[in-house]
């Protein structure tokens, strides 16, 4: 099938299957659906530990129709790593004779934290694989901790609205510019709100040979507080601030593949969510300032750096 | 038995070569390691010969311990022959991994150049990262020599990937002890000759696209006690088939191989219980001692988990004394590791011997023999239960 004009060319066959123990609302269903479909042929997927796998996976049933594998917590580009070697060998060794995509999902914390070093290794090693960072912005299957990706100011219950410290104090690590400058040929930033850009990106990345890394953008009503029917209009406002842009690079040639000319004020992106709420009481008004700056200096890097031939 | 030279080599290998080699021999298909001391020569030589293009395998030279085995579990789950290889504080790093690997009965096999643990740091021989492992799950062997490390490695991977057993495995060999000691010993020609003793892996499950099975799901109060108790009895049911393929592997190499080797010891009074290289050391001692009138004997465990335990309560029959030697402390345990399985696997004996715990050679202090003689003496004081020896100032 490929890539797709409209959103009614995406199949229809579904390889994850309903009756799953997710939230209403929660965005990780889409992207395992989009990404079953998008990457055609044979596939195995590798979860760390968190809310997909545990939402997924309880014995004795399972969502997955096709391989699923699941080890640990910090160890899914490694694992994904191991397979992907075992494959080499199977088709090299033993004629299997099969072209099989390796497709590890990590959330933030299995990725931006504890699975970063696993991650770096794999992709410096080059594997032909793709790493998906569901990144929710906190450790939402333990109970909402801060995450090296919760925004600034959000509040989580290792980082709560206090009265001296409201929010988390700092800001979100850049993990796909990390993941980028390890030069690997493909990173992209995901919306679930934009989903032909999202789902074109998923077929650009199954035509990729190597390490490829992915960071779709996943609503938690639980977890950010906000009414289940407003998973998809908070994912929108957030391209829509250019609170989380969407971009794409291949081989160092970066790309902003959903151009915000006039972005949204942030407060209507703040306000609809409980873990952000302190931050629009006047007194937290610095807070939202920083983080406003820090959006247009993210989106202003961008910017420049999209007229460039080649960043890496 | 007869040793098969004419398919045989006779050569000199220090024991990571040799494990290495065995490694090469038993034509592995996915090796993922770590650097670290004394394991080193084995990812070394095991990266000489995919880079030479005599081993037709995937190394995964992987950024840490914990992502080696991680990655030997991915490549396994995939139904290919994995292997790694480490030390000590590559062990701990991997220690959450090693439960995983057993639970999802996956037959990695692993070489352990058993050093101590930190702190203070130490390179050299203790037994702390081989009874780390003890209650994950997998099957643990002990090289007393070189030409055991060589030989269990091969034993091990048939033993983990037979489909009665589908487990992993440990092969300890003493670091610097027998890591870095070269030691004549036989070894194969080559693949082909292994080949018939160690076919092509046949796994049960594996991640196959075209026959979609879910690994390693989360099971909560309704299912985990069920899933471990299946784990345990499957883990208890292996000692059988252990020997089986250790039986077949003696006929294959010409060497025998059992869960435990005796020496000297069916008419002895005191008996010493060992694992590893110093099996080498007290079976000269021991030896020795003979000579001088004393009724003494040896016991080395070659298999460590499971525990032999029917072997060992039949070998310790008619024995006065058993002095049990832990290359390694269990802090805050009434004695070390080894002692206490000893001591559970013949308390319902109606007939045992008096135990004694021997605390020796940690970080590689040397155990010669006048340490052993030192531990002679200490062991015939009255009372005696738990001496260390070869310590300094004593």
């Amino acid at each position: 099938m490929g890539f797709i004009r409209r959103l009614n060319d995406i199949p229809r066959e579904e390889y994850f299957a309903p009756g799953h123990a997710f939230c209403a609302g929660c965005g990780i269903t889409s992207i395992i659906r989009m990404v079953l479909k998008a990457y055609e042929g044979p596939k195995i997927i590798v979860n760390a530990t968190g809310c997909m796998e545990v939402a997924s996976t309880l014995y004795p049933r399972t969502a997955w129709k096709v391989p699923w594998i699941h080890s640990a917590f910090e160890n899914a580009a490694a694992t994904a790593a191991g397979i992907e070697a075992a494959f080499k060998i199977l088709n090299r060794k033993y004629g299997y004779n099969k072209k099989v995509h390796v497709i590890a999902f990590g959330g933030d914390g299995g990725t931006f934290d504890i699975g970063i070093q696993a991650l770096s290794g794999a992709l410096e090693r080059g594997h032909n694989f793709t790493y998906i960072c569901y990144d929710n912005e906190a450790y939402m299957n333990t109970g909402i901790q801060r995450s090296g990706a919760t925004p600034m100011g959000a509040a989580t219950t290792t980082s709560p609205a206090g009265r001296v410290i409201p929010g988390k104090p700092q800001g979100k690590k850049d993990l796909v510019f990390i993941a980028a400058f390890h030069k690997i040929p493909y990173v992209a930033t995901l919306n679930p709100a934009f989903m032909q850009d999202m789902y074109n990106k998923l077929v650009k990345a199954s035509q990729i040979e190597g390490p490829k890394f992915l960071h779709y953008y996943t609503p938690c009503p639980t977890g950010w507080r906000f009414d289940t029917s407003h998973s998809i209009k908070i994912a929108r406002l957030a391209v829509q601030t250019r609170f989380f842009p969407l971009y794409e690079i291949e081989r160092g040639k970066l790309r902003i593949t959903v151009d915000i000319k006039k972005p949204k004020p942030l407060e209507e992106y703040l306000k609809l969510q409980g873990r952000f709420r302190h931050l629009l009481d006047p007194k937290n008004k610095h807070i939202v300032d920083a983080l406003k700056e820090e959006i247009e200096r993210n989106w202003q890097r961008l910017k420049m750096l999209s007229q460039l031939d080649f960043i890496y | 038995m007869e040793v098969k030279v004419e398919r045989q080599i006779r050569t000199g290998l220090n024991g990571d070569e040799a494990v290495a080699y065995a490694a090469y021999h038993a034509d592995v298909d996915v090796i993922a390691a770590y650097p670290i001391t004394p394991q080193t020569i084995i990812v070394e030589r095991l990266s000489e010969f995919v880079h030479d293009g005599l081993l037709d395998a995937e190394f995964i030279p992987v950024e840490s311990e914990h992502s080696a085995l991680s990655a030997v579990v991915g490549a396994a789950a995939s139904g290919v022959r994995t292997f790694t290889a480490t030390a000590s504080q590559g062990l701990a790093l991997m220690y959450e991994i090693l439960y995983i690997a057993s639970s999802l009965r996956l037959p990695i096999v692993m070489a352990l150049a058993d050093r101590a643990l930190s702190a203070l740091i130490n390179i050299h021989c203790s037994h702390d990262d081989a009874y780390a492992a003890r209650d994950s799950g997998w099957i643990e062997f002990f090289a007393e020599n070189v030409q055991e490390a060589y030989d269990l490695v091969i034993a091990a991977f048939r033993v983990a990937e037979d489909k009665n057993i589908s487990f992993p495995a440990i092969v300890n060999l003493d670091g610097f002890i027998l890591s870095h000691s070269i030691e004549p010993l036989y070894i194969y020609e080559g693949q082909d000759v292994v080949r018939e003793f160690l076919p092509r892996r046949e796994p049960i499950v594996k991640l196959d696209p075209d026959k979609p099975v879910t690994i390693g799901a989360l099971a909560l109060q309704n299912y985990y006690i069920e899933l471990k108790r299946a784990q345990a009895e499957a883990f208890e049911a292996t000692p059988p088939y252990i020997r089986k393929i250790l039986r077949e592997y003696s006929e294959f190499s010409g060497r025998k191989y059992d869960f435990i080797k005796k020496y000297m010891i069916d008419d002895a009074d005191i008996g010493f219980l060992v694992l590893g290289s110093t099996a080498g050391t007290m079976r000269h001692v021991v030896r020795k001692w003979r000579e001088k009138g004393r009724k003494v004997g040896l016991i080395s465990l070659t298999l460590y988990r499971p525990f032999p335990v029917d072997d060992l309560r039949d070998a310790v029959k008619g024995l006065k004394k058993l002095v049990i030697m832990d290359r390694s402390y269990s802090f805050g345990s009434p004695y070390a590791q080894l002692y206490m399985d000893v001591a559970a696997t013949l308390y319902d004996e109606p007939e045992k011997p008096d135990l004694i715990n021997v605390i020796y050679g940690l970080g590689g202090r040397d155990f010669n023999e006048y340490t052993a003689e030192e531990m002679w003496e200490k062991i015939n004081r009255p009372g005696v239960k738990k001496i260390w020896v070869g310590v300094r100032g004593d």
